[in-house]
């Protein structure tokens, strides 16, 4: 077990490398620095000044390995943009969208996992068919348009719900937080719905086909020839082998909701890391790119390796080949 | 104690009804072995799924009377039915492998069926399954019923499912092909396991199987169906020694015997073609065109202290993984022209050295030969070498070993390209065309998708394929036994005519050891990656000089009278 979790860690560590290289890539590539952040008045002697301070005159691999040990440090750099340090800028918009997107992966998770069960049990029912049908649509239209559907109905129709920002948050430590405040969650309601919506479809579409698949195995139709009762056998037998798979396209769901809810962010003017890389993109900050970057990969790594955790925690015959 | 009166089962479609069983009576008394037996097709699971009430939708009952004691079996409700299950009538199914929870212990799966019949305390229903085990033959039970499915052997898993079908105390098991995944060791001492429990406890058992050797060696009443309908019904040593009914003597017929040699299959169906004597032209093109070759046919083939070691699960990072050694030292000559059984259990290594012949493993130790040179092991072979068209093979699944996107043309033109023996593509086809004459199929197969074929017929179009490349060493592994005896008795008859005709090498891999008798010139018996006995086939058969050889022929089930 020890060592399984110690190849992963070297397996992630190899990843980062290379997304930090990536990143790093970035800053060496695309543009120059120094007459991103100077004017036009500035001379010449001062450019160089610059370029001798920031160190970029040096071998590509001593800036790399600069790079990486300031990440590692802690040290993201300034922004070219706002003159801050990335650090903080990531940092106060993290929250957000961490919260964003736990909620619409709860809730692509609370209503798929059972309807995706239901339809499963029942695959020829009218309401089966019927779900099935709903959420075909739900898949084809694009996310931003789903936003704008939702902001017309509820925001400007109805007028039910605020269309932009995080409503009123709660500052606790560095995290604030929109999850305390009735205001709150009324202005994450609707992002986190046009986030979720795609998850939810996927995640009960597959629920409903892994398990299909498991309740015409061996081992269902024999624990039916022995009369266990139906509920353990949907619930017990069926689900925990339904699980197996479906979890790892949840954590990969998971990354993936926090990486690419720019789109949604933008719709909704959602503070949050998206909206951040929406910006630095049409500024050329590189410096905020690149960390975004790494910041993003972390995640999935991170998200990565708690799936392959829970496989082994769930499933037997991995711990035994782990263990050896 | 099981009456079955009458009984019909249909399936209703779109194109109208099929009839799967059709007015079919047996009855199972207390204590009995009552097998049912036939080929594919038959029907025989849909009675065992139709007794049981998990009929596969939408198929049902029709008409008929199924009572088990006093219990009407078909007047009962869905929870009824549900409820009966487990407690009065289990099942065995056939794959032990896939027939429990991989992630649930062997105790809670117990526990779990022993408390959904009985309102019994969790502690006494594990104490009653620990007791259990120990009867069926597991050793040290107590620790081992904490173990997972995966943890055990495949006959050891297969008596967890016949403790599982157990201990519940059903009066009826249904067992559905229960040795046909196992060896022939293991199948012996399951089928004992199921002769003890019958006598002692007075189960009835409804064991359906397609292999006759069982039927003859542990029923004591059977059922012959085909296509549905009952054929034969009788006491077992009755109808298998003097059958009645004309479709019980040639099922009988096709079986090979494993005492004596004969010269050709005894293939039950008057209708395939008679493949002694192909007389279409173009099967006599084909036969030109593959005799045409500069090659000569039918080379020699062998190992010398050919070691394979498979590397083992990394455990630890500092120490290196400890390998399975799967062949060891082992010496192989196949002579010219001949013939060569390889048999022994799963796991003895038969694969292997058909993977290590055809360079698709790489041997640590050892050297391979073909005729007078030098075979390269797997990685020296290059992709050009012409041993890769010389050594061709015949996979025991010919569902998965086609490719079901191509047309039979394109299958069979593929070896002609590859390997540069024909240049024209229309003269390809023709060629394609010829050599499905050869095999005993028609012409207009060609055009045609693997998936429209039987697997037979399958299995005749991989033989084709594989002779297509004008190969001098042909591998079969396990080549019939996904079939049924009548249809195995046609493809290893086809395999004996091209052999014959065109003096090929044949290394014939199979665990089935009365077919390698019929097949094989010569014989060796692997066991644990060593070779335990090789020598001529019929002195192997008469008088086999290893104990384990002794062991292996005691074992395989034979046919009454023999």
């Amino acid at each position: 077990m020890a060592f399984f979790i110690l190849k992963r860690l070297i397996q992630s560590i190899f990843v980062m490398i290379a997304v930090a290289f990536l990143a790093f890539s970035l800053f060496r590539f695309v543009g120059d620095p120094v007459s991103q952040m100077t004017g036009v008045e500035t001379s010449a002697e001062d450019s160089a000044r610059l370029r001798e301070e920031l160190g970029l005159n040096d071998a590509f691999i001593v800036q790399f390995g600069r790079f990486t040990r300031n990440m590692l440090q802690g040290d993201f750099g300034y922004s070219y943009r706002t003159r801050q340090p990335v650090a903080d800028m990531i940092a106060s918009r993290i929250p957000a969208t961490l919260e964003l997107g736990t909620v619409a992966l709860l809730i692509s998770l609370l209503v798929g996992i059972p309807t995706g069960i239901f339809t499963a049990l029942r695959p020829r029912g009218f309401v089966t068919q019927s779900i099935l049908l709903t959420t075909l649509v739900g898949v084809s239209i694009p996310t931003f348009v789903i936003g704008i559907m939702l902001i017309f109905l509820f925001g400007v129709q109805l007028g039910w719900l605020p269309t932009f920002g995080r409503g009123g948050t709660v500052q606790i430590g560095g995290w604030t937080s929109s999850l305390f405040t009735f205001d709150g969650w009324r202005a994450l309601i609707l992002p986190a719905l046009t986030l979720g919506v795609y998850q939810l479809t996927l995640t009960m579409r597959l629920v409903r086909a892994e398990m299909m698949e498991v309740l015409r195995s061996d081992f269902i139709r024999f624990a039916t020839a022995r009369g266990i009762p139906y509920r353990s056998l949907y619930f017990r037998h069926a689900l925990a082998n339904t699980m197996v798979p479906v979890i790892t396209i949840i954590g990969l769901q998971f990354g993936g909701v926090i990486a690419f809810s720019i789109v949604t962010e933008s719709v909704f003017q959602w503070p949050g890391m998206g909206l951040l890389f929406l910006e630095s993109i049409r500024f050329v900050d590189i410096p905020v790119m690149g960390v975004y970057l790494v910041v993003i990969a972390f995640f999935f790594v991170l998200v990565n390796m708690i799936v392959d955790l829970l496989y082994v925690a769930i499933d037997p015959r991995l711990r035994v080949r782990e263990d050896g | 104690m099981l009456e079955i009166e009458g009984l019909t089962v249909q399936f209703p479609g779109r194109f109208g009804v099929f009839t799967a069983i059709d007015d079919v009576s047996l009855s199972v008394a207390a204590g009995e072995i009552h097998g049912l037996v036939g080929e594919s097709g038959a029907g025989k699971s849909t009675i065992g799924a139709a007794i049981i009430g998990l009929l596969q939708p939408p198929g049902l009952v029709a008409s008929g009377k199924m009572t088990l004691g006093e219990t009407d079996l078909r007047s009962l409700s869905m929870s009824q039915a549900h409820e009966l299950r487990g407690r009065r009538i289990s099942m065995i199914f056939q794959d032990p492998q896939t027939s429990l929870n991989p992630l649930m212990t062997i105790a809670d799966q117990l526990i779990e069926t022993i408390q959904a019949h009985e309102d019994v305390s969790a502690s006494e229903a594990r104490d009653r399954s620990i007791a259990l085990l120990e009867e069926i033959g597991i050793e040290n039970a107590a620790t081992r019923i904490k173990a997972y499915p995966h943890q055990f052997s495949g006959g050891m898993r297969q008596r967890v499912v016949i403790a599982l079908a157990l201990c519940t105390n059903p009066e009826l098991i249904i067992a559905d092909e229960p040795t046909t995944a196992l060896d022939v060791a293991v199948q012996s001492q399951v089928l004992d396991l199921i002769r003890r429990l019958a006598k002692t406890r007075g189960i009835g058992f409804l064991l359906i199987t397609h292999d006759i050797g069982v039927i003859a060696q542990i029923t004591d009443n059977v059922t012959v169906l085909r296509g549905g309908q009952l054929m034969e019904t009788g006491p077992t040593q009755k109808v298998l020694r003097t059958p009645d009914h004309d479709y019980t003597k040639s099922l009988m017929a096709a079986v090979p015997p494993l005492d004596r040699k004969l010269d050709r299959f005894l293939v039950p169906d008057s209708d395939a073609p008679d493949l002694a004597a192909p007389a279409g032209r173009s099967a006599a093109d084909a036969e030109q065109w593959l005799t045409a070759g500069t090659q000569i046919f039918g080379e020699g083939l062998g190992m010398t202290d050919v070691t394979v070691k498979f590397s083992g699960n990394r455990t630890s990072l500092f120490s290196k993984p400890a390998a399975f050694t799967a062949l060891d030292a082992v010496s192989l000559s196949v002579r010219p022209g001949s013939v060569m059984g390889l048999v022994g259990e799963s796991g003895s290594g038969k694969s292997t050295i058909a993977k290590v012949l055809t360079g698709l493993v790489q041997p640590s130790a050892g050297q391979l030969y073909l005729g007078d040179n030098d075979l390269p092991p797997a990685r020296a072979r290059s992709r050009k070498d012409p041993s890769r068209r010389q050594i061709q093979m015949v996979f025991q699944d010919p569902y998965s070993s086609l490719n079901g996107r191509h047309r039979i043309g394109d299958i069979l033109a593929e070896p002609l390209w590859h390997y540069g023996l024909e240049a024209d593509a229309d003269k390809r086809r023709d060629i394609a065309a010829a050599i499905l004459d050869l095999v005993g199929l028609s012409a207009d197969a060609i055009d045609r998708f693997p998936h429209q074929f039987s697997g037979g017929q399958r299995q005749r179009i991989a033989v084709a394929r594989s002779l297509l490349a004008r190969p001098s060493v042909l591998i079969c592994d396990e080549p019939t036994s996904a079939l049924d005896v009548s249809i195995q008795a046609q493809v290893l008859n086809l395999l004996k005519d091209l052999q014959a005709r065109f003096g090929l090498t044949i290394l014939f891999i199979s665990h089935n050891l009365a077919v390698v008798r019929q097949m094989s010139d010569d014989v060796t018996v692997l066991k644990g990656g060593t070779i335990v006995e090789t020598g001529p086939s019929e002195d192997f058969f008469t008088n086999p000089n290893a104990a384990y050889s002794r062991e292996l022929l005691s074992l395989t089930p034979g046919m009454p009278g023999q």
